[in-house]
């Protein structure tokens, strides 16, 4: 799975271009999931070394819900006006039954988006989708070589790629792609955008890797330096420039090497609600790594509860919950300290500053990342890719890499 | 309906243009809102009052001109309805979530 909706999100960014406009204006400030994001399997053919899955994921891939509770889960979120609908994983096509929860999306009224590898997707599969009313397919690409796409994903599918980007063009879909970027790829920015343009991209996320899950546990061999961010930002404003409004183009920005952290989810329980395979309801994709939290289940008490009243959802809204350097800063509704997992994972704090802060007192471990990932004898580190077998290991306790995050799987 | 303070005589849009919803959009009333919505890929955008009634009678079919006159006779009160139209039409369209037909 990608990372579209991590941090300050495409959603995000257009809710606050809107905001100013005349006639126009976003709604940023209820407190209403209007995303709801269906994790509806961490099952995945794919084992990308980036991706921001659970790294104890093996554990939740045995008790996935019904597609009956996919349904009610749909249900109860429309109610409360959830109204775009992602559909991820893991893999959502390892599932036989998003056809029936396309259906029902179209039925209550979802703007709805399968983010998909594109493994799984057939003929067949994306007809029935088309009649039953998905609106949009994000197709994860990963470069333009054949050696990249098969060494990052560890697998074969370049090719499957290729195949699959026009089979979504062909049936009349907007062409979203989501590349994401790290060590690897990021010097063929270029390349990568003239491609999308050369499949008739409408719009292409350029998703910075973040650091949480599997990215984080690689995050010395995936972090790229700051010379190449700043050419790979230079290289897609140029781009822009010349495709103007034909193919929209988001950027990413990676938070590492900004001087203030990202808003991270909009604020903690403010828009965004994930539904995971399990059941479990987060406000964040990587919620469950924060340490004496319960998180609500649908099986149990409902999305209403779980928005409205679980501790969890409410424990971070807002700013009361907040600490110095943030509680007394000038900015801190700009960002809103950043991110929970984030400082948890880096600090063993989940109440301090988001570390990538230049105020915060913790700043220096962002600073040492970067240092250690331009060193080599770190840096050439093998990758651990995201394959059931590591993450029986981490589910098991196995700490390779992982203690020195506090990430306890 | 809300002055946009757009002068129409310095707006692309002319009264004979016909607009539909830009393809892959949609543009639905919702309830737990209470407003109209325009919906895309990644990304929704809520429709004030005075925005929605314009997009509302965008369908393929009516000129601006049309839509103009039909909104003069909803709001009666409102005095700067041409303008506004206009103005919504011109910001719409820039932002491709309208697409010109003729």
């Amino acid at each position: 799975m990608t990372q579209t909706s991590l941090g300050e999100s495409v959603v995000q960014k257009e809710i606050h271009a809107q905001a100013k406009n005349n006639g126009v204006a976003a709604n940023i400030t209820q407190t209403q999931p209007l995303w709801l994001l269906a994790e509806v399997t961490y099952r995945c053919p794919l084992h990308c070394a980036f991706c921001y899955n659970p790294t104890d994921y093996d554990k939740h891939t045995q008790n996935e819900l019904s597609t009956e509770q996919w349904i009610q889960a749909l249900r109860d979120a429309r109610k409360m006006g959830a109204i775009q609908l992602g559909i991820s994983g893991g893999e959502p096509l390892l599932r036989d039954d998003i056809e029936d929860i396309v259906i029902e999306a179209r039925k209550l009224g979802y703007y709805s988006n399968l983010i998909t590898s594109g493994v799984g997707l057939t003929e067949k599969r994306i007809q029935a989708f088309k009649e039953g009313g998905l609106d949009h397919i994000q197709l994860s690409m990963h470069d333009i070589t054949e050696e990249i796409n098969n060494f990052i994903t560890d697998t074969k599918t370049f090719e499957l790629k290729k195949k699959v980007a026009a089979m979504i063009k062909n049936h009349g879909y907007p062409m979203v792609l989501n590349v994401v970027i790290h060590r690897y790829n990021i010097g063929h920015m270029k390349e990568i955008l003239e491609m999308a343009e050369a499949l008739g991209a409408d719009y292409i996320e350029l998703a910075n890797t973040q650091y949480y899950g599997w990215s984080l546990v690689n995050r010395s061999q995936l972090m790229p330096l700051k010379e190449q961010i700043d050419e790979a930002e230079r290289i897609t404003n140029e781009f822009r420039q010349k495709v103007g409004n034909k193919m929209k183009i988001f950027f990413v920005v990676p938070d590492y090497f900004g001087d203030r952290p990202k808003k991270c989810m909009n604020g903690w329980g403010e828009v965004f609600m994930i539904v995971t395979a399990n059941g479990d309801v987060l406000p964040c994709h990587s919620a469950r790594v924060l340490p004496n939290m319960a998180f609500p289940n649908v099986r149990e008490n409902g999305l209403e509860y779980a928005w409205k009243e679980s501790p969890a959802f409410n424990k971070y809204r807002g700013t009361a919950w907040m600490k110095g350097p943030c509680v007394t800063c000038p900015e801190k509704m700009n960002d809103l300290g950043g991110c929970r997992c984030q400082a948890f994972l880096l600090t063993g704090d989940a109440e301090s500053a988001d570390p990538v802060c230049s105020l915060s007192p913790n700043h220096h471990l962002i600073e040492k990342a970067i240092e250690d990932s331009k060193n080599p004898v770190i840096a050439n580190q093998p990758i651990i890719f995201r394959t059931d077998k590591n993450s029986k290991k981490y589910a098991a306790g196995d700490k390779e890499r992982v203690e020195e995050f506090h990430a306890l799987p | 309906m809300e002055n946009l303070a757009i002068d129409p005589t310095l707006s692309g849009i002319q009264l004979t243009d016909v607009f539909s919803i830009a393809m892959h959009h949609r543009f639905q009333w919702e309830e737990a809102q209470q407003s109209y919505v325009i919906l895309f890929p990644e990304g929704m955008v809520k429709l004030h009052g005075g925005a929605g009634e314009v997009i509302k009678r965008v369908d393929g079919k009516a000129t601006v001109g049309a839509i103009v006159d039909e909104l003069k006779v909803a709001f009666p009160d409102a005095t700067t309805i041409e303008g506004d139209v206009i103005g919504m039409f011109d910001m719409a369209f820039g932002k491709a979530w309208i697409r010109k037909v003729n």
